[in-house]
């Protein structure tokens, strides 16, 4: 890709990211802004997917809540993504964990990776 | 319009706005152009700017290009194109305009490049004609339709839609906000996409659409 614009993506990029990796079960914090108040909304899940590079990556945290599937992408630059807090690795062997949408109950968790250390 | 600018486009990407929105941007390098002649009402019939773009060894020009740039005192340059502006009484000829003395953020402008070129194309990419189901035998999928009626007028009219070469021609995309200058590095970052390939010259101008 051209210097140019990855100098100019630089610029609007986070420095303190966490090493988010597939398969983490991550801590997302969002503001919210409620009329003039803004607040912060956390949503737990297991990234299943990253994709983009400099200032236009994204993540997908999927999570199962009251028994839904529910699957939200964040880009991670954007102002509106507070933190990524990465609460246990997952051990991983593919890049998109899209299986883990078949799976429900147990057949859906992943084995946690002691070995990558968080940070 | 009173605003011009030569540029190239270097490619795109996204930013993010105060509030959090994504913005997709186009950037460019814009100027800085340096004006070569003014032409006036009073010789010319009309008002315009004459600037050139990006320098190029002088041996590289012919002999009546490199006689224009000698006579305004302007290294040699690569471009050159004219803009018809309502007022030129700002501009001295040999003078040098960047990118941040035209536009601010926020303006509305306008970018004509040469789009790129997609070679020989039939009527489905050229014209967004439909086209033929592809199966239960139809034999019929991207040809052009019918030629028209038979004994009247025994002829195809005049627009009738059919193959031919498609793009490399000269487009406008009008309207487009300017997002941000970068006066440092003589960028423009314009919502939206403009045409062309990567490295293509641009021709910024102010929008004719916009509300002054």
């Amino acid at each position: 890709m051209d210097n140019i614009i990855r100098a100019l993506e630089q610029e609007g990029m986070k420095k303190d990211l966490p090493n988010l990796k597939i398969g983490d079960f991550v801590k997302v914090n969002v503001k919210v802004k409620e009329g003039n108040r803004e607040r912060i909304q956390s949503f737990e899940g297991t990234i299943i997917a990253m994709r983009g590079s400099g200032i236009r990556k994204t993540v997908t945290v999927r999570r199962v809540s009251y028994g839904i599937g529910v699957e939200r992408v964040f880009p991670v630059h954007s102002p509106k993504v507070d933190s990524f807090e990465i609460i246990r690795r997952g051990k991983a062997r593919r890049a998109k964990l899209y299986y883990l949408r078949e799976r429900v109950g147990k057949r859906a968790r992943l084995k946690e990776d002691l070995a990558t250390a968080i940070d | 319009m009173k605003k011009c600018m030569l540029g190239k486009k270097i490619g795109m990407t996204q930013v993010f706005t105060e509030d959090g929105n994504m913005v997709p941007v186009t950037v460019i390098s814009a100027g800085p152009v340096a004006v070569v002649q003014k032409k006036t009402v009073e010789i010319d019939g009309y008002n315009a700017l004459k600037v050139g773009y990006e320098d190029v060894p002088a041996k590289k020009l012919n002999k009546p290009l490199k006689g224009q740039f000698e006579k305004a005192k302007v290294p040699a340059k690569r471009y050159l194109r004219e803009f018809r502006l309502d007022d030129i009484s700002g501009f001295e000829v040999g003078s040098v305009i960047k990118v941040e003395d035209m536009f601010a953020d926020g303006d509305k402008v306008d970018v004509t490049g040469i789009s790129k070129g997609k070679g020989f194309q039939g009527t489905v990419k050229r014209f967004g004609t439909g086209r033929g189901r592809m199966s239960h035998g139809s034999g019929y999928h991207r040809g052009l339709g019918s030629m028209g009626a038979h004994s009247d007028p025994s002829r195809v009219f005049k627009g009738k839609v059919m193959p031919g070469h498609m793009g490399a021609e000269r487009v406008t995309v009008q309207n487009l906000t300017v997002v941000k200058v970068d006066a440092e590095r003589g960028l423009l970052l314009v919502k939206g996409a403009v045409p062309g390939p990567k490295g293509g010259l641009l021709m910024i101008k102010d929008s004719v659409k916009a509300k002054a």
